[in-house]
């Protein structure tokens, strides 16, 4: 199916959220020393000061090794090289479109990356403005991101609805190596893609079947600090 | 922000939703969501109150002070009702001059509550021809999911019914230090509150969320309060392109009365 999810991506882009307990995790605040000591490095989200690595985002502070990050509960999308993000079409220029994708920069989808011959003057056939798309980041730039449709699951998305979480939750409602969202998938029966920019696609063969998946994963999505969630989402699907 | 803007697919799944007569919170399209009013959130303020009508958040402050009467009104105090849309509230407002809907909103309000009698403002006058009561209302989003108007409605009632007069001092000034206890000149039992109806397609609902306005063609917004028995449509107004046929602003009428009955028992709990 084309627009299946690519779960390739997902593990790639897995970052944090596990329900490993054994890894200790606080809440932190910006300014809030983690660590002191000179053994440790700050890697997302921390910063040395002297001393100190202290949080410089609002987050779950882990601590892998000697590596200290902070995991952000709230939080804007960054563009990163490799993520599928979903956007929407906001202009057609003369060599491509225009998609927002709910970051600070626009993505440009080129002309090339449509899967058979456009004529220039009916770009709108395949794309029009406010039709969604599913694509992979091809570059990151000062000027704007380069987005690809070359991939397993991405292209025009047809059907369904679009809603969007806090971008930093992706990671939780994938799952490690997608059991989350192949849960909900299963339970649901719903075809889902989720962007790393938060923007997530629900097609089901009911607008029940929908509507359920939707609640799911905004369930999932709430609960940002609980472990072990996956069996809570099994025990909120027998309920619901 | 154009990100918020609904996309195509959406906008069908929803037309489809909404023709099905189905929400993606699970209410039915005329209902409301939960209304919870807390009081006295500003204490500099006369009467304030804070409206939470599901995840939309609201802000309304009375504030009075002595003034002039107006040449046409001289035996009036007045009213006057004044907004800002916060960008605070939503991405989608900007700080700088007002906007279209930032003009709206507080003339609306004014619209209702003038229209429905809920303020004697003849009670209000101090001296004849020379001094009256300014009635000042301050609306605030703190938040925008969507139908703020009709949140701000009922924030502006509950300021008015906790609103206290002020003493005045021997010169005619606004004592502040005197406690007050007396209450606005308010007519028993009119509360006009807004009901803003929403099209998609054929579909008309209340209340929705901020993706379901978005989604949407055109709006109006009733004005209607209750006077001895009867029901009053005391404003209105339509935005956006789309038409409303004959049929749906009868269908409209014939809904309203439950719905203000509905809503107006909810506000009475907590005045």
């Amino acid at each position: 199916m084309r627009n299946e999810i690519n779960e390739a991506h997902e593990a790639d882009t897995y970052e944090g959220y596990s329900d490993d307990s054994s890894k200790k995790r606080k809440i932190v605040v910006p300014g809030e020393t983690i660590v002191s000591g000179e053994d440790y490095l700050p890697g997302d989200g921390a910063r040395r000061e002297g001393e100190n690595v202290v949080a410089s985002r609002f987050g779950l502070a882990e601590e892998a090794g000697r590596v200290v990050r902070v995991i952000p509960i709230f939080g804007a999308f960054v563009p990163r090289r490799g993520n599928v993000v979903i956007g929407r079409v906001i202009d057609i220029t003369f060599y491509g479109w225009l998609v927002d994708m709910d970051s600070a920069s626009s993505g440009f989808l080129p002309i090339e990356e449509s899967p058979r011959f456009i004529n220039k003057n009916e770009m709108d056939q395949f794309l029009s403005i406010g039709d969604v798309v599913a694509a992979k980041i091809w570059s990151v730039k000062a000027k704007g991101n380069d987005l690809t449709l070359k991939g397993k699951g991405l292209g025009k998305l047809e059907g369904g609805f679009i809603f969007r979480i806090i971008p930093s939750r992706v990671p939780r409602v994938i799952g490690r190596e997608g059991s989350m969202i192949s849960l909900i998938k299963e339970k649901t029966g719903c075809n889902i893609t989720v962007g790393q920019n938060g923007w997530i696609w629900v097609k089901g063969a009911s607008i029940d079947a929908e509507i359920r998946a939707r609640k799911a994963i905004e369930f999932v999505a709430e609960k940002v600090h609980v472990s072990g969630l996956t069996e809570k989402v099994e025990a909120w699907f027998g309920k619901n | 922000m154009s990100s918020m803007i609904t996309s195509n697919l959406t906008r069908e799944t929803l037309r489809k939703m909404f023709a099905a007569g189905k929400r993606f919170d699970g209410r039915g399209l005329l209902d409301h969501r939960h209304v919870e009013i807390s009081y006295n959130v500003s204490n500099k303020a006369e009467g304030s109150a804070r409206v939470k009508v599901g995840k939309t958040e609201v802000i309304a402050g009375v504030k009075m002070v002595p003034g002039t009467p107006y040449p046409d009104s001289m035996e009036k105090g007045n009213l006057i009702v004044s907004g800002d849309l916060l960008p605070l509230a939503s991405p989608r407002f900007e700080s700088g001059p007002p906007g279209f809907e930032a003009i709206e909103l507080p003339r609306l309000m004014d619209r209702a509550i003038r229209e429905s009698g809920m303020i004697d403002l003849k009670k209000l006058v101090i001296e004849e021809g020379k001094k009256v009561w300014n009635v000042y209302i301050d609306v605030y989003p703190l938040n925008d999911d969507g139908s703020l108007i009709d949140a701000a409605s009922l924030a502006c009632i509950a300021a008015l019914r906790s609103a206290k007069v002020p003493a005045l001092n021997k010169e005619g000034n606004v004592d502040y230090d005197e406690k007050s206890t007396k209450h606005m000149p308010l007519a028993e039992g009119v509360n006009p509150i807004s009901f803003s109806f929403f099209k998609l397609g054929s579909s008309l609902i209340l209340d929705p969320t901020r993706e379901e306005e978005e989604a949407c063609e055109a709006r109006v917004t009733w004005g209607i309060s209750k006077w001895n028995g009867q029901y009053m449509i005391n404003s209105c107004q339509k935005s956006a392109e789309a038409i409303f046929s004959q049929a749906e602003i009868n269908h409209m009428m014939d809904a309203l009365p439950k719905k203000f009955d509905e809503l107006n028992e909810k506000l009475k709990k907590f005045l």
